[in-house]
């Protein structure tokens, strides 16, 4: 079952200005019967204000679309036809404090309807400018219309690029099979094949040594900074055995220092790394022997 | 007031009688069946009698031809994964565009690695046509998969016709029987299907536990591999007190059959009835003279289904729908677009499904709440007028983005 706010029950089971308004000026019909909402809202504007005087609804649609037409016409009654284009479908999903993600397009339809019928008040053709598609990423509502376009637009090649354009995939990772389907799909088109992004792979030891030694130079000045110091003394597979210096030799925070070393080489490496005091060298070598 | 539960297609209650023989293995009947001391001595036994009872519910051969899943989900994947390993020159699979998921989705994704597969269509009351079907059978085929009854509509399928006819082309037969079993006698000896699936939690024993039926001699690889569970054909330490309280449910099923025949179907037949005489606008989908006895599957024009839902949960009524709302997806029921059903009466649709719980007092309730709920609703429909739908709907309102 869904999780709707009180508030979406509310104005669901109580929706507040349902039906026609009577001597309507402005209707707005959006949505989408296949995807079972759609919405015909109608307002009566005062010509010499620009006033809303009055708001109506009715909707063909689930809880939250009834909610979201009760809340609309509850927003805009008495705002100017200019102030209510300023409406966005956040500002719909708030009145109503929040709806779950799949159910946001129920805002989105809302905001539509009044563009429609401001349109249609002033006498112009109102166009929708986007496709709704099915919903990939639940944590950000993002659906696979929105994905396609970006990694078209941007010429996309990995998740991590759909995360960084879209927000897609940024949360619980569970869509990311779906983000790689599209990603296959669409570099498909491009006569290209997606390959799952390969990380800090096919580096020879000698380039893997270097790009450690130069994260830990990275880091030196911070050190130094606070009178203290790191030096990388050895690899081996994944340990690295550093020799912490100066005023960080016999710091009560030197593990914390090694612990922050640590992080940064393995964001950078993308591998599991384990740094440790050179002092450990001898130890280690023993219990491995 | 107490709830009305009719949304027994979904899941049902545990019946007390299940729920107390399998207490009992969580406590001091707590062994390993594998095991050689007396602690695992006596659940294997008691393993060994829910086996029983399972075949004598669907009318196996042998008791070794039960194996025990973790859910329905499983023993479909189990069945038609091990067919096309068993057979790897067979690159097709024939299956029906309304099945369930659990069947749909796997088929899916064979598709993207390269296997064939043919979706049989259905008519508009959700039949299959069979001469299709057998232009289809030919020595490609690893598997055919149809489900015995639809959990949407109720519809039943000539599964046992259809296995005879795979037979005779040489062809598997596996059909997911989670909504038949326990509602419509089987009798699995006397028919040509392969492999059955079902799932304890729709005959009123709990979640978690499923069996796939498997012929003798049918050529098969296992899903899990690992002990020697299941004859080594499902491994994995049993879920034992599931296992036992599947056997008693399977036991009372088969007592209660002839009420779910009768009685079920009676106050099915009373609610449908009832509702359809007093709401305008409204139709069964589904092949109404031959499915499952306690479904019933309403379209109520021009309005929405979770829509429905919502204020029928406000009266204590629990019913589903096939609504694109409910899911989550933006499609109403794969199940009623493939029926022809139009998008304005397939987003209404209602599946009432009953059981042995049921009462003739609650089918009374539900007829007279549903009425005032769809006038409400469709007061709010752009698509309907004062007392009727508006002349000629879906010009009337033709909204922008469609």
């Amino acid at each position: 079952m869904w999780e709707y706010s009180e508030k979406v029950k509310e104005h669901f089971f109580s929706p507040r200005n349902a039906g026609m308004v009577e001597g309507a000026n402005a209707v707005g019909e959006v949505g989408s019967i296949s995807c079972g909402d759609a919405l015909r809202l109608t307002l009566k504007v005062d010509p010499e204000s620009e006033t809303i005087l009055d708001a109506g609804f009715e909707t063909f649609g689930c809880g939250s679309a009834i909610a979201s037409s009760s809340a609309l016409t509850e927003i805009v009654k008495g705002m100017t036809v200019d102030q209510a284009l300023e409406v966005s479908n956040q500002d719909i999903a708030d009145f109503l404090e929040g709806l779950p993600p799949e159910k946001m397009h129920c805002s989105v339809m809302g905001r539509e309807a009044l563009q429609a019928a401001v349109a249609n008040y002033r006498g112009e053709q109102w166009s929708d400018d986007h496709e709704e598609g099915a919903l990939i990423c639940k944590c950000f509502a993002i659906d696979a219309v929105m994905i396609e376009e970006t990694v078209r637009a941007n010429n996309l090649k990995t998740v991590e690029d759909v995360t960084n354009y879209t927000k897609a995939g940024g949360g619980c990772t569970s869509c990311h099979e779906g983000i790689e389907e599209i990603l296959a799909v669409v570099l498909a088109e491009q006569g290209e094949t997606f390959e799952s992004a390969p990380v800090a792979a096919g580096m020879t030891n000698l380039q893997r040594i270097r790009r450690i030694e130069t994260v830990i130079e990275s880091i030196r000045p911070q050190l130094q900074a606070d009178h203290g110091d790191v030096e990388l003394v050895d690899v081996d597979g994944n340990t690295i055995y550093v020799n912490m210096t100066g005023a960080c030799s016999g710091c009560q925070m030197a593990s914390m220092t090694l612990s922050g070393i640590q992080q940064r080489l393995m964001e950078d490496l993308g591998e599991f790394i384990k740094v440790v005091p050179a002092g450990q060298m001898a130890q280690i070598a023993k219990a491995g022997a | 007031m107490s709830g009305i539960y009719m949304d027994n297609n979904a899941t049902t209650k545990v019946d007390p009688a299940v729920v107390e023989v399998m207490l009992p293995f969580f406590t001091e009947q707590f062994g390993n069946p594998s095991s050689m001391h007396s602690f695992g001595d006596k659940v294997g036994r008691a393993m060994k009698q829910a086996r029983q009872q399972v075949q004598t519910l669907l009318g196996a051969e042998h008791d070794s031809e039960i194996i025990f899943t973790s859910c329905g989900t499983e023993s479909d994947s189990t069945a038609i994964l091990s067919a096309l390993r068993a057979q790897p020159d067979r690159k097709e699979i024939i299956t029906t565009v309304v099945e369930h998921p659990a069947v749909l989705t796997l088929c899916d994704y064979l598709e993207k690695d390269g296997y064939t597969v043919h979706r049989l269509a259905v008519d508009s009351k959700g039949r299959l046509d069979l001469d299709a079907y057998r232009q289809l059978l030919c020595d490609k085929v690893a598997v055919v998969s149809v489900m015995w009854a639809n959990n949407e509509s109720g519809t039943i399928f000539p599964v046992e016709q259809m296995a005879e006819m795979a037979h005779a082309a040489g062809v598997m037969f596996h059909t997911d029987a989670v909504q038949v079993v326990g509602k419509v006698p089987i009798d699995l000896k006397r028919t040509r299907i392969d492999m059955l699936s079902l799932s304890g939690h729709k005959l009123h024993a709990p979640k978690g536990i499923g069996v796939l039926y498997l012929r003798r001699g049918t050529r098969f690889r296992p899903l899990l591999r690992g002990g020697h569970q299941e004859r080594g054909r499902r491994a994995g330490t049993e879920n034992a007190a599931s296992i036992v309280a599947l056997g008693k449910a399977a036991e009372l099923a088969l007592r209660h059959m002839d009420y779910e025949n009768t009685f079920v179907k009676a106050m099915r037949d009373r609610l449908e009835a009832g509702i359809l005489a007093a709401v305008p606008n409204a139709f069964v989908t589904g092949d109404v003279v031959n499915r499952l006895p306690n479904t019933a599957s309403i379209a109520f024009e021009y309005i929405e289904g979770e829509a429905i839902l919502l204020l029928l949960n406000k009266v204590g009524i629990a019913a589903s729908s096939g609504s694109a709302c409910t899911s989550g997806s933006l499609e109403p029921s794969h199940v009623m677009r493939a029926m022809g059903i139009p998008y304005t009466a397939a987003h209404g649709t209602v599946r009432f499904s009953l059981s042995r719980y049921n009462t003739m007092e609650e089918v009374e309730r539900v007829i007279a709440e549903v009425p005032p709920i769809i006038a409400q609703l469709r007061k709010l429909s752009p698509y309907w007028g004062e007392d009727g739908p508006v002349a000629d709907p879906e010009k009337a309102f033709a909204p922008t983005y469609a």
